[in-house]
């Protein structure tokens, strides 16, 4: 699943960075996006829970990611690939 | 090392994330009063000041722009870049870097400091913000950190300055240690990025113990403060009664400030001989130096606003909401907060641009920054308003001219986003930059440091009222008393005046948008800075024998139809109205084409809307 599709509430864990799933015309490219979401804490591993939406399209969001928040468009969300069903099996 | 080196002065750079209070420690060390605030992107430039360490050296403490890596991406991290590896232009690179963390936030500094050590220079671990990490019962094993990462740890609360002497010695053993070797540092890739970040992780885990009592006010502020829809409207609420206040607030001290202006004009016209002496202090000065100071106030209140939401940590939460309009526009999210900053002036928001990593994005943003209001504006909006806005409520709460005032802010605001929008799709359509930011937890702000900001402002309109205002006001003054009327004129002296003449000349191209010459008197010297209008058109008015014992504005409401006081409104919304923006333009582009792109489009606009302003609401008003 992909970060982008996600909603309120939502929480798992980032299992990968695919910059290539940004498919639309970019500013950046794929390698320079995946550095600046790496450097930004998007690595496998990390825990993050959605927390907010914009009012237009639910964009940007804004995310807890570890000890941090962060905000980011669904754009640029769809590169980080997520697993939300681990996080609810550690709860239960 | 020798001796002679040593007593060279040791440069320390302050390295580290956006927002972790770097800038906060450099005040605290040197002295200096350069801007805090709770946003990430507030220190866009390098500044260097002084301290004595306990060693007895004068040590230069360098604060630079906040970054995640030394792989710069935008230019104001690339000036924290340039530093750190001597490629700053005519700069050594430094003796010691002290990379300062938030320590209530250290999993991306962590790995900052791994990528910071390949530099190969002595590195200190600077664990700032370290009351909000007890407060929150964050349990940090201060020397296991440092032996994992072998490098020196110290704590401190910029705020407070504590832990300043541990920090400064610790600062002293590194420097007389010596550099270590030639940098290692390059590029690293995303696998190495990967590599660093999971040995961070395992140091975090290891020697920082989560939060016992962790901040839960941030979450819910923000459940409000970030949700859709009434978000949103707090924003608009927000700016709206920042305007309100600008003017009900400082209505009460302007007047005073005006009584007193106008006392010490009756003052000088009892007890100086009429002539030119007389002419100079009452026109010249007290009609238009007076006339612009009385406006200090408004930029106070309005600063206050300003300074409280910077210190609270809501700008990026605005980013954050106006992210999607701002992107419609073709800007970038982060705009928002250069374009909230050219509230104050245009030119910390056209250098707050440099946070903005596209060069395409950043020169739309630096083009449009002077359309939002600038606080120069403020007593050229006040003064029209006052005059011809009647005093009154509207909808039972809102204060009419305050609402004028919003509706000003707002026209400048939205054309600012028209205008990029039109850029993007005359001059260039790229697609836009990723929009990531981090949202700082909020802060109780300090009173201290929100009134010393507030106060500083204060003084920098008034040095500006001192000197430049003052100088072109002397100008202004000359140019409209000299030469004197000849022999059996019948109009007003000022007629045959140079300023007469020049008002004269230039009048036929402003007579289409309704200026009357006094105005175009005024919009000369008002090229140089904005607020010169309202004291040129102070003088020019008081010379002409308007003025009287009243006020400025009575003389206009008496003179000036409303069409044209509307339109002189509207001038004031889009003309390029000050030479140090376009200075400053320039400076941050390397060269004269953007600022003459600013200059035209603004200048035109300026004159195409005041010519509709002024005919629309003569044709509605007569
Ligand atoms: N409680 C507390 N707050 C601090 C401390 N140091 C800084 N702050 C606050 O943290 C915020 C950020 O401080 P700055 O000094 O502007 O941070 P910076 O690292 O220079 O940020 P950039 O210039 O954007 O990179 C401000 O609101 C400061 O008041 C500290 O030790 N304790
Ligand atoms: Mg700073």
């Amino acid at each position: 699943m992909r970060l982008s599709e996600l909603g309120i509430g939502d929480r798992g864990v980032v299992i990968g960075i695919t910059p290539g799933a940004v498919t639309d015309e970019a500013a950046i490219d794929h390698a320079e996006l995946e550095r600046r979401l790496l450097e930004m804490g998007f690595v496998e591993g990390a825990r993050f829970q959605v927390l907010h939406e914009g009012l237009i399209g639910r964009d940007p969001i804004a995310i807890r990611l570890d000890d941090m928040r962060v905000a980011l468009r669904r754009r640029e969300a769809r590169a980080v690939t997520v697993d939300c069903t681990a996080m609810d099996m550690a709860a239960q | 090392m020798s001796d002679a080196a040593r007593a060279t002065a040791p440069r320390i750079a302050l390295v580290g994330n956006p927002n972790s209070g770097k800038t906060a420690l450099f005040n605290a060390l040197t002295g200096a009063r350069q801007k805090v605030a709770n946003y990430p992107g507030v220190t866009v430039e390098r500044k260097a000041g002084t301290v004595t360490t306990p060693a007895g050296h004068k040590a230069l403490i360098l604060d630079l722009p906040g970054t995640y890596s030394l792989r710069a991406r935008s230019p104001d991290e690339a000036v924290t870049r340039d530093v750190v590896l001597g490629r700053f232009p005519g700069e050594e690179p430094p003796d010691v870097i002290a990379c300062v963390a938030d320590a209530t936030n250290l999993r991306l500094v962590l790995r900052l400091a791994l990528e910071l050590k390949q530099v190969g220079r002595p590195l200190l671990l600077v664990l700032n913000m370290f009351d909000i990490a007890e407060r929150q019962g964050i349990r940090i094993d201060l020397d296991g950190l440092s032996r994992a990462l072998n490098v020196p740890v110290v704590t401190t609360v910029a705020v407070r300055k504590r832990g300043l002497d541990a920090l400064l010695r610790k600062l002293d053993e590194l420097s007389a240690q010596g550099v270590h070797g030639a940098t290692a540092w390059r590029e690293p890739s995303a696998a190495e990025i990967r590599a660093a970040h999971r040995d961070s992780e395992r140091i975090m885990r290891e020697f920082v113990k989560p939060p016992l009592r962790p901040d839960t006010w941030t979450g819910r502020l923000d459940s409000v403060l970030l949700h859709p829809v009434a978000g949103t409207l707090i924003l608009l609420v927000i700016l709206f009664l920042m305007f309100q206040a600008v003017f009900s607030w400082a209505t009460p001290v302007m007047d005073l400030i005006d009584a007193g202006f106008t006392w010490l004009g009756t003052l000088v016209a009892e007890y100086l001989p009429d002539g030119l002496l007389r002419s100079f202090i009452a026109d010249g000065l007290i009609a238009g130096v007076g006339s612009v100071v009385v406006f200090l106030p408004q930029i106070m209140v309005l600063f206050f606003f300003i300074i409280l939401l910077e210190d609270f940590g809501y700008m990026a939460r605005a980013a954050f909401l106006m992210d999607r309009l701002m992107g419609a526009a073709g800007l970038h999210g982060r705009a928002f907060i250069p374009l909230l900053s050219s509230f104050a002036c245009a030119i910390p928001g056209i250098m707050a641009a440099r946070v903005i990593d596209n060069k395409r994005d950043r020169l739309t943003t630096i083009l449009v920054a002077p359309l939002t209001t600038c606080s120069a504006r403020i007593p050229v909006y006040t003064l029209i308003i006052s005059a011809f806005i009647p005093q009154k409520l509207v909808w039972g709460f809102a204060n009419l001219q305050g609402l004028v005032m919003f509706g000003l802010y707002a026209t400048g605001i939205i054309s600012a986003l028209l205008v990029a929008f039109v850029i993007r799709k005359i001059l260039w359509r790229s697609a836009s930059e990723p929009f990531l930011i981090e949202l700082p937890s909020y802060k109780v702000p300090d009173v201290t440091n929100v009134l010393r900001g507030v106060w500083q402002r204060g003084k920098i309109f008034l040095r500006r009222a001192g000197t430049i205002i003052f100088s072109l006001m002397v100008v202004v003054w000359f140019l409209s008393s000299f030469p004197g009327a000849p022999e059996g004129a019948t109009g007003p002296a000022i007629d045959y005046s140079f300023a007469g003449m020049l008002g004269h000349l230039i009048h036929p191209l402003l007579a289409p948008i309704g200026f009357t010459w006094q105005m175009a008197v005024a919009l000369v010297p008002g090229i140089a800075a904005r607020e010169v209008a309202v004291g040129a058109l102070g003088t020019v008015y008081a010379i002409g024998g308007q003025v009287g014992t009243g006020t400025l504005g009575a003389a206009l409401a008496a003179s000036w139809p409303l069409a044209t006081a509307l339109s002189f409104l509207t001038w004031y919304v889009f003309a390029p109205q000050c030479l140090s923006t376009l200075a400053v333009v320039k400076r941050e582009t390397n060269g004269w084409l953007w600022p003459s792109v600013m200059f035209t489009y603004m200048i035109t606009l300026a004159y195409i809307a005041s010519f509709i302003v002024y005919h629309v609401a003569s044709a509605l008003f007569g």
